[in-house]
């Protein structure tokens, strides 16, 4: 930003999940929505989905999650389009403690886009809904004329029911923070399959959907105190957020941060960091840490959950901030990102 | 200045060097190095041109240094009360040792 | 990385942070290196936690999009009005030129793209009859790329918006700027591969400061401030290569000679510093065919290298930290930057800002 312009155009930076996407929200949604809710948990808590309170006697919290989903390329390397609406609103509800129960899919869709493509990309929408039995309820499609949408636009509304739902922003000092698995394969494997780069590598998206493997430790109940899935802006922007909103410190050990090899590899080459990049099939999970080898036991048993690590702790040291051990020895913070990590030659 | 990583060398052909970041593939021009390249050497990359090769005997020569450099420091402080003024280690070990 | 050169162990760490212990200096010693890449490994690793208190460890004039002048960015924003298409790498997009910044100019409509290597301008320059133009920033390390695409018979609709500058020289100016005190230099590791030792002898023999060449992984900074302080110790000041397996004493002489074949080296403008002589690489009457400054006659704003209350030019000679800066954090911040530092992903305020720089941790 120039100094002293105002911002007259939306620019990328924006739509990335960081710092200047918080401040959109706080600018222009918030004042004029943020009072609306049906539920214990609402539009102002900007959690992953909001509840909405059952008719008097009936037990539980339904919970609504919305979400756009606009990816290039529509076909990357270990998904699509497809999978990841479906999975990243079932996601959404699981970090909330909800077992998904009903979807809907809005399709905008541009004129002369292959039929063949759109078959594709809704049977992986269904494959993905059938690893959690969860089916669509209702749906919408638009065409528009070519050049005014790019490709095709998947809209998802998710509805599921949690016994208590679990919010983003429940952090004590001396709980446990884990993590379901290997963190940046999202985000560098779409960047690795830009064709501008000429990359080759196995790196896939971890694109799943995780209510199956979280569901046992939502089982724990009450020691499960915060839950949120680090999709854009990464495992950095996620923990932020959840600092934030707590007023609590986190401290991460950089040593047990899961993270596979060529994910490594491509962050030194394009100077980009693991820590901000999406991932679309993970969850941060937040416990008392009486629970925590519980938790850690429970993940590891479904195969999605692998290299599930503990991998931090609750702490009032720095409040709002996220504090890394790093391995040589030292200490410093892990800040919020700016937005879309751009690669450096410097 | 400047991010520049070091792949292995996976094949050479002409001007470009096929190379390997632990998983991640690509290529490399090679005329900004003085010398040749084989399969199974490392290359520092900076902005997609070797500027260095480099052995995996690199790698543990580095180590040695760092080693002895911490052991010589940790002799003299033993063997000498430190004061302020006291010269320290064994300069002519420093790292002057290069290959060419 | 290749685990083989992967150097982050914490028993080594705590063993050169003994020996940097032993080593401390009684009286203040600044010490600075011109290398962002230096200030990300130093503070994304929270090593100057393992800095004796008597020790500072600054970033100079070490981030090049940083210190490119605020014209050369008009002239790529003015380039890519124009309808060429201006490629340039990642670190520059968003640093403001005197009224807007490359990213801004993207979001106009205008065709400005983003690249990883020289090579990648002279392949969309032969996929395109457009003009394009890259925009060649970075030090020694990054002109011998930019020398390369220049012999190697591109296209003639590409041509090049040279801004690469030199190291040795702009150690010297900043010594002599006053108040400067810098006690030794951290000279970075990959300029080096590149020229090796004999400028630093050629242009710091008679300073009688030490300078130590540095590799980046965290034990190679940890190893490079450990040699320095031993020269301080025992008041041997002297040019050290303390990144051998990276530099030779006669650098790397086929890009030496690329770089020599198609620039000069002539007086530069570093923003914020001002005009330091044999500093820039221009290119040679030989290459004035591929010399985007002759290709595009460009209406620019007035210049306006910074900003009033802005301490970047401080900041960036090392005589202040971010910190210091009566804007950093309240008016100037990341998603609001004001000066140049706070911008390049690798300008001290921004990293400081980022990374709780403000105090070892």
């Amino acid at each position: 930003m120039s100094p002293g312009k105002k911002e007259t155009h939306i620019t990328q930076l924006h739509g990335a999940g960081g710092e200047l996407m918080g401040e959109l929200l706080e600018r222009l949604i918030l004042p004029r929505f943020g009072e609306d809710t049906v539920g214990r948990i609402g539009l102002k808590a900007l959690d992953d989905g909001a509840t909405i309170a059952l008719p008097e006697g009936e037990t539980g919290e339904l919970v609504l999650t919305t979400d756009s989903h606009v990816v290039q390329p529509i076909f990357f390397p270990g998904g699509d389009i497809g999978r990841l609406a479906a999975a990243g609103t079932i996601n959404d509800l699981a970090v909330m403690g909800a077992r998904p129960i009903a979807l809907t899919l809005a399709a905008i869709i541009e004129e002369g886009f292959p039929i063949a493509d759109l078959v594709r990309i809704l049977e992986s929408f269904a494959v993905t809904l059938d690893e959690v039995g969860a089916p669509v309820a209702c749906g919408d499609t638009k065409v528009m004329p070519t050049g005014d949408v790019d490709g095709i636009v998947l809209n998802t509304t998710g509805l599921g029911i949690a016994v208590r739902a679990i919010s983003d922003a429940d952090l004590r000092p001396g709980d446990r923070v884990l993590l379901t698995g290997t963190i940046g394969d999202h985000g560098m494997a779409l960047l690795a399959a830009r064709e501008e780069f000429q990359l080759k590598t196995r790196l896939e998206s971890d694109v799943a959907p995780i209510w199956p493997l979280i569901a046992p430790v939502v089982e724990l109940g009450d020691a499960v105190h915060a839950m949120k899935d680090p999709t854009r802006g990464g495992l950095a922007a996620a923990l932020n957020e959840m600092a934030r909103k707590a007023g609590a410190c986190i401290e991460i050990e950089e040593p047990a941060i899961p993270m596979r090899e060529p994910t490594l590899g491509l962050s030194e080459l394009l100077g980009i960091s693991p820590l901000e990049v999406a991932n679309e099939g993970k969850a941060i999970i937040v416990v008392a840490p009486e629970a925590a080898d519980e938790a850690l036991k429970r993940l590891r048993a479904h195969p999605l959950g692998a290299e599930a690590a503990i991998v931090g702790t609750v702490t009032d040291e720095h409040p709002k901030r996220v504090v890394l051990d790093t391995e040589v020895g030292g200490r410093r913070f892990l800040d919020m990102p700016l937005g879309d990590p751009v690669p450096r030659i410097c | 200045m400047c991010l520049a990583a070091p792949a292995r060398v996976l094949a050479v052909s002409g001007n470009v060097a096929t190379v390997d970041y632990g998983g991640v593939e690509t290529r490399c021009r090679l005329e900004t190095l003085a010398e040749e390249v084989a399969v199974g050497d490392y290359v520092l990359i900076h902005t997609g041109f070797a500027i260095r090769r480099l052995s995996p005997e690199d790698g543990q020569e580095t180590l040695k240094l760092f080693d002895e450099l911490a052991a010589s420091l940790a002799e003299a402080a033993e063997e000498n009360p430190v004061r302020p003024d006291s010269p320290v280690g064994d300069e002519s070990q420093s790292a002057t040792k290069s290959r060419s | 990385m290749s685990p083989s050169f992967h150097f982050s162990d914490p028993v080594r760490g705590k063993a050169l942070a003994d020996a940097i212990a032993k080593l401390a200096p009684p009286d203040p010693l600044k010490i600075v290196h011109v290398c962002g890449t230096h200030e990300m490994a130093i503070t994304r690793n929270g090593l100057r936690r393992f800095l004796p208190e008597t020790v500072d460890l600054l970033e100079g004039p070490g981030c090049p999009v940083c210190v490119t002048p605020a014209r050369d960015i008009d002239t790529a924003i003015a380039i890519a009005r124009s309808g060429a298409i201006l490629c340039t790498f990642g670190d520059m997009i968003r640093v403001p030129g005197s009224e807007r910044s490359l990213d801004e100019t993207r979001s106009e409509g205008c065709d400005v793209r983003t690249i990883l290597s020289a090579a990648d301008a002279v392949a969309i320059a032969r996929e395109t009859d457009r003009e394009v133009v890259f925009f060649a920033v970075g030090f020694e390390t990054t002109a011998p790329m930019t020398a390369a695409i220049l012999l190697d018979g591109p296209p003639s609709n590409l041509s090049i918006l040279a801004s690469h500058k030199r190291i040795p020289p702009a150690l010297v100016a900043l010594l002599d700027l006053p108040d400067n005190r810098i006690g030794a230099y951290l000279a970075p590791g990959h300029v080096s591969t590149i020229i090796g030792t004999g400028p630093y002898e050629e242009w710091l023999a008679e300073r009688r400061v030490p300078v130590v060449i540095g590799g980046f992984e965290p034990l190679d900074v940890l190893y490079a401030v450990a040699l320095i302080l031993r020269q301080i110790r025992n008041g041997t000041p002297r040019v050290e290569n303390g990144y051998p397996r990276a530099v030779a004493p006669e650098g790397n002489p086929a890009a030496l000679k690329l770089i020599d074949r198609v620039f000069e080296t002539v007086e530069a403008n570093w923003r914020g510093i001002g005009a330091i002589p044999s500093t820039g690489l221009r290119l040679r009457e030989a290459f004035a065919a591929f010399d985007a400054t002759d290709r595009f006659e460009v209406e620019l704003p007035e210049g306006k290298d910074t900003i009033p209350g802005c301490r970047c030019p401080d900041v960036l000679t090392a005589r202040a930290v971010p910190s210091d800066c009566p804007l950093f954090s309240v008016r100037c911040t990341p998603t609001s930057p004001v000066g140049p530092c706070m911008v390049g992903s690798e300008g001290a305020c921004s990293i400081w800002f980022r990374y709780g720089g403000e105090r070892p941790l």
